[in-house]
């Protein structure tokens, strides 16, 4: 539904069918809506059977990389070694909140879809890593977990069936990078919460170094639905025009909208109908300026491009930008794009991890030069400055925070260069800029 | 899809590196596949002797048909593949990393130690931009001691590393981190707890600018004012194979040479600082005579040695009091006098306390604090606790570069100092004194506690008369009558290898710099 | 959860040199160690513990943990330091943490900041309030972006809130 709004006729609620419900945080009333008939008969099932359920869904990641669900867990063998699930709920993907309402609202959704995966990969121990600031989310999951243990859902011998499945919360302490796959393995370990090179894989040697897979909260809810309705109802949720994008993703909406919120529809979405009609357009008496279509990380689009685009994972590629995590940042014509792109660099700045010296250094120095252009004190020269520094930043670091802080400046600089030119002063050059100069003796 | 084709070295990997076929074995990395067809690709954070960290991002290559640069340290060599180090593409992201290192990197060159050896200067003078159009204040945090003989300087620092993974990993005293996170991250310890591990200087060397310097070199000299020998550490038996670096003919750094078979890359803080007492002033620096009446006095050699023999012939009994720093050539020379006169044969061997370096196999800084103790019991020295207990008046003591042994003279034992200096037991006792080099003024070998027999090369000249051991002791045992003995050193050690079994067949060039083990099995004791 | 009533000057109220990890927290640590097959998983929980016993990770703090954890205290600062929601030193009462990235800074949220920032008498962002009540922030994007502006204080999550209900807001607190 879009939570905190009512549900949207258009919407089609399947994971979010029970936002806003206070009784379906509670085993009992999870029960009672259906909660963990799937989950014993998975059980009961081969873990290569669900894989191929999956796989025929065309259930894809729902954190942001959009890889097939069901071939991932199929790279997990029966070789008698430790095989770990671990769930990645470490949202931080600025404009991303759909995962934390699913914790808060349906923590069992996600305890039954974790069992299922963690069998549909031979793994007897699953960790959910919940950022640390969802405090709500962590105290609602680790209560589905205590009433799941005390129910024999989970345990030795989950639901009678006499497999283990253990599943753990474990806190998260600050950090967005930690919502990268590898990243999170390390914090998992007690590191710090650098990525690791690949290869391994995570499939060869990950948490641990033991044979792991990494999934997102929304990938596991979908599973449970999957399994009870089939593969072919999943597919039929979406628009049969693209079958690549299947099912339904949940779109966290925010920034300048009438009506910011949780939306679930169906992949392949017409995105004008979403924005102006199921999210209540622009704030009264504004105009949408800019919208970023999947997450801060992913290219900035302009209103036009969003009216003829289709919300899938091709779709919103053809039209310029990605999918990502799916969480639309909508920027209204009183926003100074220059301002905010130059916040977004701050906060790839603040995350870096300090590995990768493109990272570590192009992020800082891309802040430092918006932040002298948006007060005023900037050169045409620190445009093509901006763009190089983009470039070099991109394709060449261990994980893609350094891509993702280049990708708002280029596209920024791409749609929206006469904003940044209006704040470049005319005839200035370096020499007039007081204080920049570093201090002599 | 069709199969891959077989390899074209079955058992091994052919690939093609800047225009150069290489074979390697499966899991070379591409920058060591990139080695052996004498191609450098230029890094920082990985080092052969640490694990791959990948996060330097400088040795980025352009791999024909891969979407994305590779990382050359952290991607293996692959079947068929064809590598581009210097295509533009790659020259282009070094370019780029060479910049980000610099913005915040103060321009220290003239104050730095690092200056003349620091990579990053050199690639920056080889591939990096001509201007900095960086226009924002830098990033500034002090310096910081870190203990032991180690000072920080984080603004210089790039991050790459190779310091915590070495005391993690090889020193496993994990007493470095990375602090902060971003450009705001340094490399931190904790408050109270210092690098005062024993092996914990090695992360200057591996520091590949001045972040990490050693404070006892600091401001001493520059890179370019020094010349360098190969040689051997002589604190401890472990042989670890050093450099000597002088700077107007005065020792003012060691620093480690790699052997993969004895040290790696790694010398201890001991051997490090180990150098001053081979700069000392006080040397004995003339043959000298004692003259009945005046004491001590200066002598020609050919008069000393004379009356060295004089001496020797005299004697009832004669006992060869050796250092077991001395070298293998000089050893062998002092077998021969001693065989020739029946003279016994002892050492004392100072020791202290040992500390491993447990990352690497059979490395650490030995119990016994002198270089040749093994060389010495092959060529027939034995240790003993108290070299004077056993001496008698109408003795005659040969004291060759042993003072520190000697604390007192029993009444009515003649002695004869070969030594590097004079201390006052010996300034009263000695009848004749004949100085030598030490041995980084002259060439020799060392056998270290495993057997390995290794060369070192002469680092600065001697002061005044003072010549090399091997030569005044083959003077002597020709005087002596004990034979013909060459002058040079590469002909003296081939007279031992053809003398003494378990130098059979070594020559100088056989040893090269990287030393042999002698053929007799060697026990390996603790 | 509770924090130690901060002095102005930092320093903690009592039984500051009394270990963390004992009695009822060395249970749950030891239950907490049959979750992973190594200590140093423990880590971060462990850190949890000793900011909630002591409202910060204190470097006695970071040397006990490296003790229950068989990990050298420099490695335990190497974490402390890479993860924002550790505090280094001792904060205020109420820990005000204001998300302004981008999604909230569209909604006004810097302008929360400065009502925070006036309301609480700090002024100042990271500086505690003279009374030791408060302690004021930005932080980094807080999941919550469709309820614009939220504020965490400590751990409690306030959603949507404005200019204007930024007194109520902390009026209401303890």
């Amino acid at each position: 539904m879009g939570y905190p709004h009512p549900s949207h006729p258009r919407e089609t609620p399947v994971i979010s069918k029970h936002f806003g419900d206070a009784e379906a945080r509670t085993l009992a009333g999870w029960q009672a809506h259906g909660g963990y008939d799937v989950l014993r008969q998975a059980l009961a099932t081969d873990p290569v059977e669900i894989q191929n359920v999956v796989k025929e869904s065309g259930l894809r990641g729902r954190g942001g990389a959009g890889f097939p669900t069901g071939v991932k867990w199929s790279f997990m063998k029966p070789d008698g070694k430790t095989h770990y699930l671990v769930i990645n709920a470490d949202e931080s993907e600025p404009g991303t909140f759909k995962d934390r309402e699913i914790m808060r609202w349906t923590p069992h959704q996600l305890v039954e879809g974790t069992a299922i995966a963690a069998h549909a990969i031979y793994a007897e121990t699953a960790y959910i890593y919940i950022r640390g600031e969802y405090t709500e989310p962590i105290a609602r999951v680790r209560e589905a977990v205590r009433e799941a243990y005390a129910a024999g859902i989970l345990g030795a011998n989950a639901m009678g069936s006499g497999k283990r499945v253990d599943v753990h919360v474990h806190k998260g302490a600050g950090a967005y990078i930690c919502g990268e796959e590898t990243a999170l393995m390390n914090s998992l370990e007690g590191r710090r919460g650098n990525p690791r090179i690949k290869p391994p894989f995570p499939a060869v040697a990950g948490l641990f170094a033991q044979p792991t897979t990494i999934n997102n909260v929304e990938t596991v809810c979908a599973v449970p639905h999957v399994l009870r309705h089939g593969a072919e109802w999943y597919k039929s949720l979406s628009s049969p025009s693209n079958p690549k994008s299947t099912g339904t993703k949940l779109f966290s909406v925010c920034g300048n909208v009438a009506k910011p919120g949780n939306y679930e529809v169906g992949m392949g979405f017409p995105m004008k109908d979403f924005l102006w009609d199921l999210c209540g357009g622009p704030p009264a008496g504004r105009e949408f300026k800019a919208i970023i279509p999947g997450g801060s990380s992913v290219p900035i689009l302009t209103p036009e491009e969003c009216a003829a685009a289709v919300m899938d994972y091709e779709g919103i590629q053809s039209a310029g930008s990605l999918l990502g995590s799916g969480g639309v940042i909508c920027f209204d014509d009183t926003q100074d794009m220059v301002r905010q792109i130059a916040r977004l660099a701050r906060f790839y700045a603040h995350e870096s991890c300090a590995q990768c010296t493109q990272c570590r250094e192009g992020t800082a120095w891309t802040v430092k030069i918006l932040e002298r252009i948006r007060d005023g004190e900037g050169t045409m020269k620190d445009l093509d400055t901006l763009l190089e520094i983009a470039d070099n930043m991109t394709g060449k670091t261990i994980c893609v925070l350094s891509d993702s802080c280049a990708t708002p400046v280029v596209s920024g600089l791409k749609k929206f260069r006469h904003e940044f030119e209006a704040k470049i002063p005319k005839n200035r050059s370096m020499a007039m800029i007081p204080d920049l100069a570093p201090a002599t003796a | 899809m069709t199969a891959p084709a077989a390899p074209a070295n079955p058992g091994m990997v052919t690939l093609t590196i800047e225009g150069r076929e290489v074979i390697v074995p499966p899991g070379t990395s591409l920058l060591e596949a990139a080695k052996t067809a004498g191609v450098l690709v230029p890094h920082y954070c990985y080092h052969p002797s640490l694990p791959v960290a990948g996060v330097c991002r400088m040795c980025l290559v352009e791999v024909e048909k891969f979407p994305k640069l590779a990382p050359a340290c952290a991607t293996s060599a692959g079947e068929g593949q064809v590598v581009h180090v210097h295509s533009e593409k790659a020259r282009e992201a070094r370019k780029g990393v060479l910049e980000f290192l610099l913005i915040n990197h103060p321009l220290d060159c003239p104050i730095c130690d690092q200056s003349g050896e620091c990579e990053l200067q050199d690639y920056t003078f080889a591939e990096g931009r001509k201007d900095s159009r960086y226009m924002e204040p830098k990033r500034f945090n002090p310096m910081e001691d870190f203990g032991g003989d180690v000072l920080y300087v984080p603004n210089r620092c790039i991050l790459c590393t190779r310091c915590v993974r070495f005391m993690d990993v090889v020193a496993k005293d994990p007493v470095l981190n990375v602090s902060e996170r971003g450009d705001r991250a340094y490399i931190g310890k904790f408050e109270g707890r210092d690098l005062t591990h024993a092996w914990a200087s090695n992360v200057v060397d591996l520091c590949p600018v001045g972040a990490l310097l050693s404070k006892d070199f600091l401001n001493k000299a520059r890179a370019w004012e020094l010349d360098r020998a190969a040689s051997i550490c002589p604190s401890c038996s472990q042989g670890c194979n050093v450099t000597l670096e002088t700077r107007d003919n005065v020792v003012v750094r060691i620093r480690p040479r790699p052997n993969a078979a004895v040290n790696q890359h790694f010398a201890c803080d001991v051997g490090r600082l180990n150098y001053r007492w081979i700069n000392r002033r006080d040397r004995l620096e003339f043959p000298q005579v004692r003259d009945s009446g005046t004491g001590l006095a200066v002598a020609s050699w050919s008069a000393a040695i004379a009356a060295t023999t004089q001496l020797m012939r005299g004697a009832a009994r004669i006992t060869v009091l050796a250092s077991p720093g001395l070298s293998n050539e000089a050893l062998f020379l002092l077998n021969r006098i001693a065989a020739h006169t029946n003279a016994s044969m002892v050492m004392t061997i100072a020791r202290g306390p040992g500390a491993p370096l447990p990352g690497v196999k059979d490395l650490a800084l030995r119990a016994e604090r002198a270089p040749n103790h093994t060389g010495a019991e092959l060529l027939g020295f034995h240790e003993v606790a108290t070299p004077v207990a056993s001496l008698a008046p109408g003795d005659l003591l040969l004291v060759v570069d042993a003072a520190a042994a000697m604390t007192d003279v029993p009444e009515g034992v003649r002695v004869i100092v070969i030594g590097t200096a004079l201390d006052d037991v010996l300034r009263n006792a000695a009848a004749v004194a004949l100085p030598v080099c030490t041995f980084a003024e002259e060439d020799g070998t060392f056998t270290n506690l495993r057997g390995r027999v290794q060369r070192f090369l002469q680092a600065k000249a001697p002061p005044a008369q003072v010549r090399p051991s091997y030569r005044v002791l083959g003077e002597l045992a020709s005087a002596l009558g004990a034979g013909s003995f060459p002058v040079l050193a590469s002909d003296v050690f081939a007279e031992l290898a053809a003398t003494v079994p378990a130098f059979n067949g070594m020559t100088y060039r056989s040893l090269g710099l990287q030393g042999d083990m002698v053929t007799t099995p060697m026990e390996i004791t603790a | 959860m509770s924090l130690h009533t901060m002095a102005p000057d930092g320093h903690t109220a009592d039984h500051a040199d009394a270990p963390v990890f004992a009695g009822a927290r060395r249970a749950e640590l030891d239950e907490l160690l049959t979750r992973y097959p190594t200590k140093m998983a423990a880590l971060l929980p462990a850190l949890w513990m000793v900011q909630e016993e002591r409202g910060w990770v204190s470097p006695e703090g970071m040397e006990e943990v490296a003790r229950v954890l068989d990990l050298t205290p420099a490695y335990v600062k190497g974490v402390v330091t890479f993860y924002t929601m550790y505090h280094q030193h001792p904060v205020g009462q109420h820990f005000v943490q204001v998300c302004t990235t981008t999604p909230c800074n569209v909604c006004g949220a810097e302008d929360v900041v400065t009502a925070f920032l006036r309301e609480t008498t700090c002024g100042e962002l990271g500086v505690t309030s003279a009374d030791g009540r408060y302690t004021v922030v930005e932080v980094e994007c807080l999941g919550a972006c469709g309820f614009a502006t939220p504020v965490m204080i400590n751990e409690a999550l306030v959603e949507c809130v404005s200019v204007d209900s930024v007194k109520d807001l902390l009026a209401g607190l303890d």
